[in-house]
């Protein structure tokens, strides 16, 4: 098992090469936040009282959005491993002494983890003193603790729902349609562009159908305490039944693909 | 101009090549922006009205807006990616031939997978004209074109102004997404519902407010003043291109080879 966790640490050391690339990154991912907000700000003067989410914890769940974007978002996709497949290169790895599930779950894990370390620090030492309305409202200590654990359960859940499109790939062999379309759409059930609890009911419903929506919108809630300590808890073991049920799903997918796998190329 | 053409055309055969990955990534750039157009819907649909807008004049906004950008993605994504051609030394070649190097800069790669975007901002232009009680003047048509054609010209000159700083750092600068992604999301809203700052600096810098906000009001009854200079007002994106152009020309000069 010491194989994916040596991965891991080396694939962390080098993303955290890019530092400019982070720098420049955070000072987007700020002007993205600060237009967002005021954008909710405007809709908010309008008709704020009767809606089911405060200003402020929308404006927490947009910073947080940003904070964290790297870690959750599932448009990160990894280059790499669709040449892999699609170039042929899977016959190498096929070789080595290890199950290939694993590794590349781990080597992706690692991808996010790294660049989000790098922008979450610094942009959260700016968005706690920003002047009202846009300043970050400090969580409870239970609420902050509930929040890391279901920020680590949706990483994990939202990797694995990456290793689904990756081992899509082996059937499509051409990464951008599918990844495209699968990205797009799971940005929006997640609650990426606009919080869950604002959607209209009937999109609700969709969205709780969907997995997509434990990576964003519920670890967020919790922090800003919209989502309770009970319900957090309960919540955090839906994360994992999905997160089992899912990864299960991809060692099965892949098996099956690996066993077809032809390896393309001369 | 003859030239761009003929660029275009070897670019539009080499890309129909690939005809199922095409289409494929069409229908996906058709989605991309269609899913922040449900967002800013279904915000409307809860909170009823921006202040000062109703859903189909924000909508409008936000087809103009996505129209011109889908656009200069498409047409000037050789300045985009610029710093590929620098990285591999290719900028060398274009600067023996006898031919000016903006054009051919232009020419080095169209996305034409962009087309997806553009019906899609399409349909939303459609969705926003026809639930505006807005008479339609030929003056006014004209001035809808116009804010597409100035907010293309807005892009481009951010594109172009991205791509002269390359050939001071080579590698592409991430900075400039808040100019373009930034620009466009901020100005897919009408623009009097930001902070000043952000107004001022959208307006006076770099004129996404002469382009949308300003024109907007014109084609809904709002001005005060005469009509002439708010339907002109997209012209003022040219005044930004040409600091663009002049730092593209002053870059050029300097460019020093990278290739071996």
């Amino acid at each position: 098992m010491n194989a994916p966790i040596s991965l891991l640490k080396m694939r962390f050391l080098t993303g955290l090469q890019y530092r400019a690339a982070a720098a420049a990154g955070m000072l987007t991912q700020l002007f993205f936040g600060l237009i967002i907000i005021m954008v909710y700000v405007a809709f908010y003067r309008y008709n704020g009282e009767a809606q089911p989410m405060m200003l402020k914890e929308v404006v927490a769940y947009v910073w947080l959005q940003q904070m964290f974007y790297a870690l959750i978002v599932l448009w990160q996709f990894d280059g790499e491993l669709f040449e892999l497949i699609t170039g042929g290169h899977i016959a190498y790895e096929l070789c080595r002494p290890w199950r290939l599930y694993p590794i590349w779950y781990a080597k992706l894990l690692a991808a996010r983890l790294a660049s989000a370390s790098l922008r979450c620090a610094p942009v959260a030492l700016v968005v706690f003193i920003l002047p009202e309305p846009y300043r970050m409202p400090p969580p409870s200590p239970a609420a902050l603790l509930l929040f890391v654990l279901a920020l680590v359960s949706g990483l994990l859940l939202v990797t694995a729902i990456s290793m689904l499109v990756y081992i899509s790939v082996f059937w499509t062999m051409s990464p951008v349609g599918s990844v495209l379309l699968v990205a797009v759409s799971g940005e929006f059930f997640a609650g990426m562009i606009v919080p869950v609890p604002l959607m209209p009911g009937w999109m609700q419903q969709v969205v709780h159908l969907l997995p997509f929506r434990w990576t964003v919108d519920f670890p967020f809630r919790v922090y800003t305490g919209h989502i309770g300590a009970q319900e957090a808890i309960v919540g955090i073991g839906t994360q994992w039944v999905w997160l089992a049920a899912l990864a299960a799903a991809g060692q099965w997918l892949m098996g099956r693909a690996l066993k077809r796998a032809v390896v393309q190329g001369g | 101009m003859r030239l761009y053409f003929r660029y275009m055309s070897i670019l539009f055969k080499s890309q129909m090549q690939y005809r199922t990955s095409f289409w494929l990534l069409c229908a996906g750039q058709f989605f991309v922006p269609f899913t922040v157009f449900a967002g800013i819907y279904f915000l409307f649909e809860r909170f009823g009205r921006l202040p000062g807008w109703t859903f189909h004049e924000a909508a409008l906004c936000f087809g103009v807006i996505h129209m011109a950008f889908s656009m200069a993605e498409c047409f000037a994504r050789g300045f985009d990616m610029f710093s590929r051609l620098i990285v591999r030394g290719d900028f060398d070649r274009l600067l023996v031939r006898p031919r000016g190097t903006v054009v051919q800069v232009l020419g080095s790669s169209i996305e034409f997978t962009r087309f997806g975007r553009m019906l899609q901002c399409a349909v939303v232009l459609g969705i926003a004209v026809s639930g505006l009680s807005v008479q339609w003047t030929p003056a006014k048509v004209i001035t809808l074109i116009l804010m597409i054609a100035g907010g293309v010209i807005v892009f481009c000159g951010i594109y172009i102004l991205g791509a002269s700083f390359c050939f001071w750092t080579v590698q592409g600068l991430e900075v400039m997404n808040i100019l373009t992604n930034g620009g466009r999301e901020m100005a897919q809203y009408p623009l009097d519902i930001y902070a000043k700052w952000v107004t001022r600096f959208f307006t006076f810098v770099i004129p996404f407010g002469a382009v949308s906000y300003l024109p907007l009001l014109y084609i809904l009854d709002r001005t005060d003043g005469p009509d002439l200079l708010y339907m002109a007002m997209p012209l003022a994106s040219l005044l930004f291109l040409a600091p663009c152009l002049v730092a593209w020309r002053v870059g050029v000069r300097h460019y020093r080879s990278t290739g071996s």
